[in-house]
């Protein structure tokens, strides 16, 4: 679980881009946010490198997870 | 990557182009219907922060794009009290973004409105912007971070909204507290509620659509995500067409361009330093202020380094100033010694802090 609560835009998706190189492209990611925006960015990025996102909100925070 | 752009980005800066150029045609500057660093600039002179006589003025849309933000955000559920991310560190860098922006005369967005003025000189600074965000992106690549926002009471998320506000009202109300330019570009402006309802607008807009000159070329160098970019883009040719339609249109050149000086070294230095200090923040001036306006407290502290930066780069005469024709002699114009001193003082504080808070020079926490 990556967790990327509270970082600036764009330190979650650079994490998450990280974490796809160094995985490579690992099956499944989960992310914490706990932004709206980090969500939409994420969520772009990770349907430009071939992954469906879905999105758990929970208390203000959002747990994406990521799948091949 | 993503061919996906965000419909909102677009009109957000559509609007943000028709705003900046109604704005102009009422009174404001020439290529000036939105800049946040000259008005954070003549905010800190109409409060006396500085006391450069030309640029002084309490300007609304300052007011207008922080509220503009609020409420949206308020509307949406997405305002969102937090503060912690190294809160003296962001003070600093947005001293030194003002700087930069002052150097150059003009923050990012209005040097896209001056591009679209067709003013020449803001081209070499958008080449300066350019190459301080890959500045910028290599230290992210490097794993940058000012650390983590934790959440916040709503009254520290209301600060910036609450005081730009009260101080609004204050200048309502006891106009004579303030210092007014009688002369130069603070004498310029459109009337007090029409840039006040203009700015809420494109502040309600910029926080739905996320918009920041700084995230479009960083997003679209790191990820090939043209999304905020386009916003750029369309901002641009608003504000070209909406000036032929004007006839305000002249062509494109370096020199007599309103409000711009074509000491063009210190025009892409000065916005080097915008760009990378930008991108360490996490987004461009208009962007902090939105931030700020949906209850950032660490953007609301970058304000306020906008601010202070904004009174030392006149008090210390940091800041550019215009191409000037006297008695028929073409005057370049430019920053003095201490100016250029500024900016490159200002390289090396953002190199230390790009280095040490890069995970080069840290124990990788795992």
């Amino acid at each position: 679980m990556i967790d990327a609560r509270g970082q600036s835009c764009p330190i979650p998706v650079v994490m998450v881009q990280d974490a796809v190189k160094k995985g490579n492209h690992p099956a499944e990611l989960q992310v914490k946010v706990d932004a709206m925006v980090c969500v939409e960015n994420i969520t772009r990025y990770a349907a430009a490198v071939g992954y469906a996102v879905s999105v758990d909100e929970a208390d203000g925070e959002y747990t994406l997870t990521l799948k091949k | 990557m993503s061919k996906r752009i965000n419909p909102w980005v677009l009109a957000a800066g559509a609007v943000v182009g028709i705003a900046a150029v109604l704005l102009t045609a009422l009174g404001n500057p020439a290529n000036m219907g939105f800049c946040i660093a000259c008005f954070i600039r003549d905010i800190a002179g109409a409060a006396q922060l500085h006391t450069a006589a030309p640029v002084q003025y309490f300007r609304p849309e300052i007011v207008g794009l922080v509220l503009g933000s609020t409420v949206m955000s308020l509307a949406s559920g997405e305002f969102k009290a937090r503060a912690g991310s190294s809160p003296a560190t962001r003070f600093i860098l947005g001293a030194f973004v003002m700087i930069g922006a002052l150097v150059f005369l003009g923050c990012p967005l209005r040097m896209v409105i001056r591009m679209g003025g067709g003013d020449l000189n803001a081209f070499v600074g958008l080449a300066g912007f350019f190459i301080g965000i890959l500045i910028g992106v290599f230290f992210l690549r490097k794993g940058f971070t000012l650390k983590r926002a934790y959440e916040a009471t709503k009254a520290e998320g209301l600060i910036l909204p609450g005081l730009l506000t009260a101080l609004f009202v204050i200048f309502l109300t006891v106009p004579a507290l303030f210092a007014f330019s009688e002369s130069g570009p603070g004498s310029k402006h459109a009337g007090v509620f029409v840039s006040l309802l203009a700015a809420l607008v494109v502040g309600a807009l910029a926080q739905k659509s996320r918009l920041c000159m700084v995230g479009g070329m960083r997003d679209a160098v790191m990820f090939r995500d043209f999304n905020l970019i386009s916003g750029f883009c369309v901002i641009f040719v608003t504000v070209l067409l909406g000036n032929v339609i004007l006839s305000k249109f002249t062509g494109f050149s370096t020199l007599s361009q309103p409000i711009s000086h074509s000491s063009e070294l210190w025009n892409l230095l000065g916005m080097v330093l915008v760009g990378w200090g930008s991108v360490l923040l996490g987004g461009c001036p208009l962007r902090q202020l939105i931030l700020a306006g949906e209850g950032n407290g660490d953007s609301a502290v970058t304000v306020l380094g906008m601010l202070v930066g904004a009174a030392f780069a006149h008090n210390f005469k940091l800041a550019g100033s215009a191409d000037s024709v006297t008695d028929g002699v073409y005057k370049v114009g430019g920053i003095g010694a201490t100016g250029k001193a500024a900016v490159l003082i200002g390289f090396a504080v953002l190199l230390a802090i790009s280095l040490f808070n890069s995970s080069m020079f840290k124990k990788e926490a795992k």
